[in-house]
């Protein structure tokens, strides 16, 4: 509680929990295309080739504005998913190892150029090291700003451009045929995706920003089969993750803010794979052992029927052995037949034999009715 | 020793400990594998040294390996659950697991040497002081650590070279054959992780990344056999890391982050100037291509008019852009190729095929 009414009173707390959580709304809804579109692991290589932007963009103007950096950022983000794209495209190179040598190569340069910063004689360097784990804490009001506005354009052009780019991540062949420009709407789509990934860096760092790309829509996705729905979820889900990680890493001395904002996003991610319906693994396990019981519950029941249709009346009854060769799931039918008898489908006649009530008799009939046209 | 020589033989081992698994990494699409493998060893160590509290236990090695075999593990579960693609489960899982460990480390061990951007960035400037006494030799600790990971991976490549072959270009039919790929294909990556976290103590994670990806991607566009893409990869691998220190030096800049350059700077150099795959010889050879069929056009359409009456009008340069449709560019082209190779003779603007010409104008025929 106290958290909550600190969250409305103080002013960096809440500078940060409001910057925490554009960013997780702008991320989580770029990442719904990114997932659909098989490309999770490019915001990895984009956030860590933007490194060299990112000291770039300072060496070139000596500026520590967020918006100068990120502009770097971007910049040099964007040239990557292009040389990416032509490696991949033009070269016997495949797609993982033009990731990997982009990531690690442009990671590796970056470290070269903030070295060199380190050197200069103009100790103003301060603070570019937070762009490798985020630094929440040291968001002003003028990066919010810069967050908003960036955040407010790409939420814009998604907006705009919903139909099309949901075309070309679901079908990109029609949307060609329809005389979509497609190679030009990627561009577009890789570059919000670019700018997504930049406005985060400074507050989650350039290792972890992938995660809270992908992480809110794999989580949105166990949830819906519409893009809508799927978008905005991811974009509540970054915006919590973004905020509590945000929150808690400013509160607690030695906690970085991006470790402890994939932590909770990774448990929003576990919650959802094992719970959402439907999709999640608890419901369609449930759903699995529902219906082999009611496979099995017909099975057996079928298999009264046909034994006791070869007899005068129809509960004669017949021994469990009997029925547990007939199962195809031999030994399974003792425990069946009790359930059979919770149903009152069916009953035991001694502690042997089982016969058919006229509800069960009924209910094979139904069945065989339905699926063999009457008879067996 | 000096130093300078010390850093340069632990660089070079780390290198070429890295190249070996990395072609396979390469080989079967699993690149990025290397990422995810080198950070989500971080809980592995983390969780080690705060049970042994050393840091030089060899338990932390395995606490590692163990992390990375487990990171494996999950995102194969989760891919096999249908419920998230491959890319998706690595992009998830391994930021999880490097966020444990640096939590970890920022609440239970940030008083002792193990900080987060060493285990990132790596500074093998220090690697020479933290040393060993071997059987009376006294040598770094890295470069003990690297060479028995090196000679691992080596016996280890050495020894099932047909199998891991085989897995990797035809796992169903490995399988088959009761090769067990899925076993193999855990060994390797067991194999990452050991590599990556020796590496990671002398580079850090990102520079395992490039070792580990850029000098077999290199080997990969020169050679198509595998046994020369593992000695091509060892050796650009060594060359990079070589380069890489003499670069940090001479910018006085992280080592490496150097190497990591200079890794992606062969690279790309491969990729331009490769003998058969490389750009360059790729762009060559569809010009000659291009002038070849040109060439063998014009020959056809002399040979088509020779001899007849329209042949004093037909085989005009000038009247090449008009019936074969050709930029005059193109038209001058084929007729310079062709004057060039003797099989046109230019009389006045009128061209007659030589002898070779009209055979070679036989030949175009029968196989375009």
């Amino acid at each position: 509680m106290e958290i909550l009414t600190e969250l409305f009173t103080d002013y960096t707390l809440r500078t940060v929990a409001l910057g925490a959580a554009l960013l997780g709304i702008s991320a989580g809804a770029l990442g719904c295309f990114a997932l659909l579109r098989r490309q999770s692991l490019l915001g990895d290589a984009i956030s860590h080739a933007a490194l060299p932007g990112i000291a770039l963009a300072f060496l070139l103007t000596g500026s520590k504005s967020s918006l100068v950096l990120i502009l770097g950022a971007g910049a040099v983000g964007w040239f990557g998913s292009v040389l990416i794209a032509a490696l991949t495209r033009r070269t016997p190179i495949t797609y993982d190892t033009a990731l990997g040598i982009l990531l690690s190569v442009f990671f590796g340069v970056g470290l070269v150029m903030l070295t060199f910063i380190q050197r200069m004689p103009d100790a103003n360097q301060a603070g570019l090291d937070s762009f490798l784990f985020g630094q929440a804490a040291a968001l002003m009001q003028r990066d919010i700003y810069v967050i908003l506005a960036i955040g407010s354009v790409i939420l814009l052009l998604t907006v705009a451009f919903w139909k099309e780019f949901k075309l070309i991540s679901f079908d990109p062949d029609m949307a060609e045929t329809l005389g979509l420009p497609v190679r030009a709407l990627e561009h577009l789509l890789t570059g919000l995706f670019v700018a997504a990934i930049v406005i985060g860096l400074q507050t989650v760092g350039v290792v972890l920003m992938s995660a809270l790309i992908v992480a809110p829509a794999a989580a949105a996705r166990q949830w819906t089969n519409r893009l809508g729905v799927m978008v905005l979820l991811a974009a509540v889900f970054g915006a919590v993750s973004g905020v509590s990680g945000a929150v808690s890493s400013s509160m607690a001395p030695n906690l970085p803010t991006g470790p402890v904002i994939v932590v909770v996003v990774s448990m929003i991610v576990a919650a959802s794979l094992l719970f959402a319906p439907n999709r999640g693994f608890v419901f369609r396990k449930i759903r699995e052992w529902k219906s082999g019981r009611a496979l099995r519950v017909d099975a057996v029941l079928v298999d009264l029927y046909t034994l006791a249709s070869q007899h005068a009346s129809s509960d004669y009854p017949h021994s469990e052995q009997v029925l547990n060769v007939m199962s195809s799931m031999s030994g399974t039918a003792k425990r069946t037949l009790h359930l059979l008898k919770t149903l009152e489908l069916a009953q035991p006649i001694d502690d042997q034999r089982w016969s058919l009530t006229p509800a069960g008799e009924e209910r094979a009939r139904k069945f065989i009715e339905e699926h063999y046209g009457g008879g067996v | 020793m000096s130093a300078s020589i010390e850093i340069q033989i632990i660089a070079v081992l780390v290198a070429v400990a890295c190249a070996l698994p990395g072609v396979f990494l390469v080989l079967r699409q699993l690149a990025m594998m290397s990422d995810a493998i080198s950070h989500a060893i971080l809980p592995g160590i983390v969780i080690a040294f705060l049970l042994t509290e050393d840091l030089s236990s060899p338990l932390l090695i395995l606490g590692a390996a163990a992390a990375g075999v487990a990171t494996v593990a999950l995102v194969e579960l989760l891919r096999k659950t249908g419920l998230l693609k491959e890319d998706a489960a690595i992009g998830i899982v391994f930021p999880a697991f490097f966020s444990i460990g640096v939590i970890l480390i920022a609440r239970f061990a940030s008083d002792v040497h193990l900080d987060v951007d060493a285990v990132l960035l790596g500074e093998l400037a220090f690697a020479p002081f933290d040393r060993v006494v071997l059987a009376s030799i006294d040598v770094p600790k890295a470069t003990l650590v690297m060479a028995s990971i090196l000679m691992l991976n080596v016996v280890f490549v050495g020894l099932f070279f047909k199998e891991l072959k085989l897995a990797t270009f035809d796992s169903a039919l490995a399988a088959t054959l009761g090769f067990t790929p899925v076993l193999l294909h855990y060994v390797l990556m067991g194999l990452v992780s050991t590599t990556a976290v020796g590496a990671f103590d002398a580079v850090g994670s990102i520079l395992v990344v490039a070792l580990m990806v850029a000098p077999p991607a290199a080997a990969y566009v020169l050679t198509q056999r595998l046994a020369s893409m593992l000695w091509m990869s060892a050796a650009l691998g060594a060359i990079s890391a070589v380069g890489g220190y003499w670069m940090a030096r001479w910018l006085d800049a992280s080592i490496a982050g150097s190497m990591a350059s200079t890794a992606g700077l062969v690279f790309l150099l491969v990729l331009a100037f490769a003998p058969e795959r490389g750009l360059v010889s790729r762009v060559r050879q569809q010009n000659r291509q291009r002038q070849v069929f040109a060439r063998d056009m014009l020959l056809i359409h002399l040979y088509h008019h020779e001899g007849l009456p329209e042949a004093e009008q037909e085989c005009r340069v000038e009247h090449l852009q008009d019936h074969l449709r050709w930029e005059r560019d193109i038209a001058m082209m084929a007729v310079r190729t062709a004057k060039r190779a003797g099989y046109v003779q230019d009389h006045a603007g009128l061209m007659k095929l030589s002898d070779s010409g009209r055979e070679q104008a036989r030949h175009a025929l029968v196989h375009i």
